[in-house]
């Protein structure tokens, strides 16, 4: 409020002076976004809206860090449903059929009229704009994207008689690899454990998607009201997770995934399954050389697809759609993107960043950070349907009952599938 | 002083509480109750009056029936521990022992902590392998313990935080009520032989019992009102086994954004509460000597 007053005067007085400053097109614009990752994330957001606001004097811009993924969903939508949402934010991409049924967002595609727009959006990269799209409309612009990696400590693999440059590429090596990898005391505590896939909760959720994409299947589909979660695959895929428990290659019980790359930093685990936003974290904080590789898989490589895109609220004026289209193009051209992408470790989600002399210059240094790009090519999208929550609860659930031991792997995906079948049938 | 307000006047400032008793609590309360005979309507979804349906989802909802045995726990564990430890803490801060300041302050730390502050501390506790729980642990070869990813030990990781973060808080209520506690009464039943251990059962304990209901009935408001421990330190997992009434409800109803199923849990958590006012305010007017 105090802002708009002091701009109106600013506006004010400008036409009292005659100036050409165009009061017309000014927007005061919101922008919430989300931090799922350990990185400097919030100075560099502020920093890139900072020097938006900078070019586009005649506009301003708010960034509010709303805290994670869903917390940021929660407050965004709570905001639209109080009449006052936030203009522009960073959701999870999963969250496209929420917002869709919520009747919140605007598809960016009809907002993109000119030639110039449209060229804009075919610019990303077609694995991130998958779970952008629905019913043939652009809902959404990737901006904070990735995927899960393989995050190795290369001394551990030396120490273990073990080839540094080559992590293991399929689910049999991460077991035998794994099992060199653990250190015990005296006692017979495991002090250093194979490897880390954070089971619990949405993390968890995300990865498992992965294993499932490895066994050549899918949890959903672009309709959104399909939930594929007892499958041969998902059954593979979590007594997969049960081996390396039993065979003492990782912590038995439920694995969180905040704590994952501490762990990993701390020497807790010899290697660890998380985010490639991590990265930057991980670069910084290690005491030891570490490499990255593609996740270990069950019939081939393959990965989720996962992180945030840009939103656009419907109950906005056309000034402020306007600025905000011109904000999202700003953040996610090849400069800032570059930034985005070496501040953090996300993927650049368009080509062209990746052609800037400051990325060349990145993955030269840090040639970690090409392989989550590379992975792209096997990744799928992440776990959404309409009801996400409280449909992705039921896999969550099942995920977390067989990893603490509490139900075997066939029931509990049976039960989970009968229960999402039951929320999307209302939809299909 | 004692000159009567006019009665308009009266009325007016009357009004303006009521509004705020209307606005944030009755209308609420009764759109609650309203929601929870509809359907969760939405853009894709025609809103529908569903009589009793999500009461019957209430029957057959598992994770309810999970929620509602840990929130039962959580309470039966929670009152009696924190209100023996706040009395046993009272007694030691008000015996004339060197160092009580200290201890009073370091015994009343964790109640001026924000709740989410506690959490996130102990998050760090807990941490399998780099927390200090498992440094402790391991100082004596005991291997670490997954206290918040096992679905054994997350829900009394919980209830241990929130003793450790009341307890303090309860400690002083007793010691108010310790220090107001005649000595005469003390010195008499010393007089007619009687131990340490008998005075502070037969003279101190049943002097106390008003801060007692009064602590219990705070304790068990809290044991459902508190669940922002639930939010940061596990989220309700694993399998659901930390999650408590309340964090069910904002689950579903805010991140599920099912706003029907969520009313219909907040009409059952409103009754539950209810019955045990009701039940606790029996007890108060039967067993409670105010002097």
């Amino acid at each position: 409020m105090k802002l708009r007053n002091s701009h109106a005067i600013t506006i004010g007085l400008a036409g009292l002076m005659g100036s050409s400053v165009t009061a017309l097109s000014a927007a005061d614009l919101e922008f919430y976004f989300p931090v799922g990752v350990n990185a400097p994330a919030v100075a560099t957001i502020q920093e890139l809206t900072d020097e938006w606001a900078s070019m586009n004097p005649q506009h301003t811009v708010k960034a509010v860090y709303a805290g994670n993924y869903e917390e940021t969903t929660t407050k965004a939508l709570t905001a639209a449903n109080a009449g006052q949402p936030p203009q522009v934010a960073v959701l999870l991409s999963i969250d496209l059929f929420t917002l869709i049924e919520e009747d919140v967002i605007l598809p960016i595609s009809d907002l993109a009229k000119s030639d110039a727009d449209k060229e804009w959006i075919a610019g990303f990269y077609p694995g991130f704009m998958k779970d952008a799209q629905f019913e043939g409309k652009t809902y959404a612009i990737p901006f904070q994207r990735s995927t899960p990696v393989f995050y190795y400590n290369k001394d551990a693999f030396r120490e273990a008689g073990l080839d540094p440059e080559t992590p293991p590429a399929t689910w049999d090596e991460m077991i035998e690899v794994g099992k060199k990898l653990i250190v015990k005391d005296d006692n017979g505590n495991v002090t250093r454990w194979g490897t880390r896939i954070p089971t619990l909760g949405l993390g968890g959720a995300w990865l498992f998607g992965g294993l499932v994409v490895s066994k050549g299947d899918v949890l959903t589909t672009e309709t959104g009201t399909e939930a594929r979660i007892n499958t041969p695959a998902t059954v593979a895929s979590l007594e997969f997770l049960l081996e390396l428990a039993e065979q003492g290659v990782m912590a038995p019980g439920g694995i969180t995934w905040g704590d994952t790359p501490k762990a990993f930093l701390e020497g807790q685990t010899a290697s660890m399954w998380t985010s490639t936003g991590n990265l930057a974290f991980v670069e910084e904080n290690a005491e030891f050389d570490w490499g990255v590789g593609f996740l270990p898989g069950g019939d081939g490589p393959g990965a989720p697809i996962g992180g945030g895109n840009f939103y656009i609220f419907q109950e906005t004026t056309d000034e402020e759609r306007e600025a905000a289209m011109d904000f999202i193009r700003f953040m996610t051209s090849p400069k800032s993107a570059a930034k985005w992408s070496i501040a953090t470790g996300y993927v650049a989600p368009r080509p062209d960043a990746w052609e800037t002399p400051e990325m060349k210059a990145y993955a030269e240094r840090l040639p970690q950070a090409l392989v989550a790009l590379d992975q792209l090519a096997y990744a799928e999208r992440e776990f959404a349907t309409f009801q996400r929550a409280k449909v992705t609860q039921f896999l969550v659930d099942a995920i977390e009952s067989v990893v603490t031991g509490n139900a075997d792997a066939a029931t509990a995906l049976a039960e989970a599938q009968e229960g999402a079948d039951k929320v999307l049938r209302d939809y299909q | 002083m004692n000159k009567r307000l006019p009665i308009g006047l009266a009325a007016i400032m009357l009004v303006i509480p009521c509004s705020l008793l209307v606005a944030f609590t009755h209308y609420p309360a009764i759109q609650a109750v309203i929601n929870s005979f509809w359907n969760n309507a939405s853009s894709r979804r025609p809103s529908r009056f569903v009589g009793i349906e999500n009461y019957q989802a209430l029957m057959e909802d598992d994770r309810l029936a999970q929620v509602l045995v840990n929130s039962t726990i959580y309470a039966l564990g929670t009152v009696p521990l924190a209100i023996s430890l706040a009395i046993g803490m009272a007694l030691l801060v008000n015996s004339r022992l060197p160092g009580t300041t200290l201890m009073r302050l370091s015994f009343f730390m964790p109640t001026m902590l924000p709740m989410i502050a506690v959490a996130n501390i102990w998050l760090f506790f807990y941490a399998p392998g780099i927390g200090l729980a498992s440094q402790i642990l391991g100082l004596f070869g005991l291997p670490s313990i997954n206290f918040l990813g096992s679905t054994d030990t997350s829900l009394a990781s919980m209830m241990f935080v929130a003793v450790w973060k009341e307890a303090g808080l309860f400690m002083i209520f007793y010691l108010a009520a310790l220090q107001s506690v005649p000595t005469n009464l003390k010195d008499a039943a010393k007089l007619e032989g009687a131990g340490p251990v008998r005075v502070f059962i037969d003279v101190v304990l049943p002097l106390l019992r008003p801060t007692t209901i009064f602590v219990a009935v705070n304790a068990l408001i809290n044991a459902f009102r508190l669940v922002d421990h639930v939010i940061v330190m596990t989220e309700g997992g694993p399998n659901n086994s930390s999650a408590l009434l309340l964090y069910y409800i904002y689950e579903v109803t805010f991140r599920q954004r099912d706003f029907a199923y969520g009313a219909t849990l907040t009409v059952l958590m409103v009754v539950l509460l209810g019955i045990l006012a009701i039940f606790q305010f029996w007890i108060l007017n039967r067993k409670a000597h105010y002097q």
